[in-house]
């Protein structure tokens, strides 16, 4: 096999396997979640379905496979069916201009390394940005084409709150962006490569923690995850905008926002914790997403964690919060990060 | 490589369609979507003139022009609410206070 | 080729996406076809060589400006049946006068493409001048704006926060009780 075939296979290949990762990242996160809230809560979580729970995503899966397919007689029949995949796809889709290893040549099988990531864009950071935004749509569709006081209220509070937090979350990358110079996501990693005094890794939360800080609270909020997730309680509006779905329509919904949880989390630790940057043995061998995965873990990690802590906001809290707190804040980092920049560079 | 006029004839229709649509619409909401059409065209234009020309001048004027449409998609459908709250109507025969 | 493939898929998709939003009898759906054109404008633009116009197009139209659009129309909740009755009562709607329409809007059509193809500027194609690795640059395009452009961009600011305050203005309920 030629060198621009074997490379195209690999390519591919790439591509197949980050698919296939993130679903079983949203299957991993289905059961790590309970499996934590149970140690949490100092009891075991799932535990019979096979050794430890390892088998209760599949066995989850399998039940919502075999409910029966529910749509309410008013709801609207296209855009019913049309929320989840727009959900589901952009959830999918804006995982792939994030970049999880660096270049490789595989040990030398290829003449040319190859770039471990689906997509290198020059613009990759707005690219995420830009296919984040376009979920938002799956959720309000969702609320609306229900037909139901529930769904409406949820979807119109969800959406309201998603599209609010995109301002802080945009502020806060485009701090790190005038730190690096560069819009391309691995640009912005390879810009952390190196140790300051020997032992420090150049990684951006050194130097941004507030920035770090709101991107957290932005990504949990873009999420919907807790503490702000008051759109979909159980005890506030039923489940929220995804009260009418059922079986494989209301399956879609939850990965959606798994898959969103680990995109959050690739692109923090591409954006701040140094990517696959910070043990030099593994860069030398091409084991940098290794390291990747680890940090990607721990934040996923966290994010579970806080929802199990943390009591739930309320709407209106989460919306002050939003405007009056974090994206000034949000503002306030980037005029002191453009100052300092301006002060280093001059 | 493409000739520039095929993107300039996209535009062109996608301009009339815009225009089309404001004048046979009878629905306030369906008349601003064509608004945003017709700017979408003319915003294709400045993108194709100014990759041919070799500039980023057209990508510039591209943003103004996007950001321009938000603004008047904002005032636009403040209007509208202030309307349909006056008529609990988006037809636009329904507002004829002004006509002699 | 596959450039010309792609330039003739994504214009099919922008121009008929654009042709059912202004057929469409349900603003809802007219809204979502319409962020169907404007994906397939995106994908032009990228051909383009204007990845971050490309981006801003899906940032700020289909992201922002639609979603604004889908909340008002979710929140007059207006019927929309009510619309088709009026489109056929409307006397521009009789069948003479539609048909005469989109008779001169085929001729404005057929009349553009006659012109722009006759120049011989339009023969040309698009991508020769021009540094691919210059124009595709953020770097650049900030450059020229902030420097340029800039007393343009600094009104926008000004036009944004005016947009914003008379938003607000105008769509307050104006019983104070």
């Amino acid at each position: 096999m030629d060198q621009a075939t074997l490379r195209f296979v690999i390519q591919l290949g790439i591509i197949g396997l980050t698919f296939f990762m993130l679903i079983n990242a949203s299957a991993a996160l289905v059961l790590a979640e309970r499996k934590i809230m149970g140690f949490m809560q100092q009891r075991y979580g799932p535990y019979l379905v096979g050794p430890h729970g390892i088998l209760q995503p599949l066995a989850d899966i399998l039940k919502l496979l075999f409910k029966e397919e529910l749509r309410p007689k008013d709801a609207d029949k296209w855009l019913f069916t049309l929320a989840p995949i727009i959900s589901v796809t952009a959830a999918f889709a804006a995982f792939a201009p994030v970049p999880w290893g660096a270049e490789t040549t595989f040990g030398g099988l290829l003449d040319m390394p190859v770039k471990l990531g689906v997509a290198d864009v020059n613009v990759a950071v707005m690219v995420v940005f830009a296919i984040t935004s376009m979920g938002v749509y799956g959720i309000v569709l969702a609320g609306w084409s229900s037909n139901s006081k529930y769904s409406l209220l949820g979807g119109l509070r969800s959406s309201a709150q998603m599209i609010s937090y995109e301002l802080a979350y945009a502020t806060a990358l485009a701090s790190v962006i005038m730190l690096a110079g560069s819009l391309s996501l691995r640009e912005v990693v390879d810009a952390q490569d190196g140790f300051w005094f020997g032992f420090i890794p150049r990684w951006y939360v050194f130097l941004q923690p507030i920035g770090f800080l709101i991107y957290a609270i932005a990504g949990v909020a873009e999420t919907n995850r807790a503490p702000f997730d008051f759109p979909e309680a159980e005890q506030e509006l039923v489940a929220g905008y995804n009260t009418e779905y059922s079986s494989v329509r209301f399956a879609l919904f939850p990965q959606a926002e798994y898959i969103n949880m680990t995109t959050m989390a690739a692109v923090a630790t591409d954006l701040y914790l140094g990517g696959w940057h910070g043990i030099p043995i593994l860069d030398q061998w091409g084991l940098g997403w290794l390291w990747f995965l680890a940090k990607v873990g721990f934040i996923l990690f966290a994010y579970i964690w806080i929802r199990w802590t943390v009591p739930r906001y309320r709407y209106d809290q989460l919306m002050q919060f939003g405007w009056k707190w974090l994206f000034p804040a949000a503002v306030l980092n980037l005029i002191a990060t453009a100052a300092f920049v301006l002060y280093f560079n001059a | 490589m493409i000739p520039l006029g095929n993107y300039l004839v996209v535009s062109a229709i996608l301009f009339a369609i815009g225009t089309a649509g404001v004048f046979l619409r009878r629905n306030l909401i369906t008349i601003l979507l064509s608004i945003e059409i017709m700017l979408n065209a003319v915003n294709l234009s400045f993108v194709a003139f100014g990759r041919w020309q070799g500039t980023v001048d057209g990508q510039i004027i591209t943003f103004f022009v996007m950001t321009v449409a938000a603004a008047e998609a904002a005032v636009g459908l403040a209007i509208v609410i202030a309307l349909f709250r006056h008529r609990e109507s988006l037809n636009p025969d329904a507002f004829t206070s002004l006509k002699w | 080729m596959p450039d010309t493939v792609l330039f003739y898929v994504f214009s099919a998709v922008a121009v008929g996406a654009s042709l059912l939003v202004i057929g469409q009898r349900n603003p809802m759906y007219s809204i979502m076809l319409l962020i169907a054109s404007f994906g397939a404008l995106s994908a032009l633009y990228i051909q383009l060589d204007a990845p971050f116009v490309a981006m801003a197009q899906i940032i700020v139209y289909a992201g922002a400006i639609m979603v604004l659009f889908l909340f008002v129309v979710m929140l007059l909740n207006a019927p929309h049946e009510d619309a088709a009755l009026w489109d056929r009562t409307h006397p521009l709607r009789r069948p003479g006068v539609s048909r005469f329409g989109a008779m001169l809007a085929v001729l404005l059509i057929v009349q553009l493409v006659w012109a722009l193809l006759r120049v011989s500027d339009a023969r040309a194609a698009v991508g020769e001048r021009g540094d691919v690795a210059e124009l595709t640059s953020v770097r650049t395009v900030g450059r020229v704006l902030f420097t340029d452009y800039m007393f343009a961009f600094e009104a926008t600011s000004v036009l944004i926060l005016v947009a914003m305050v008379g938003a607000v203005v105008l769509a307050a309920r104006e019983d104070r009780r």
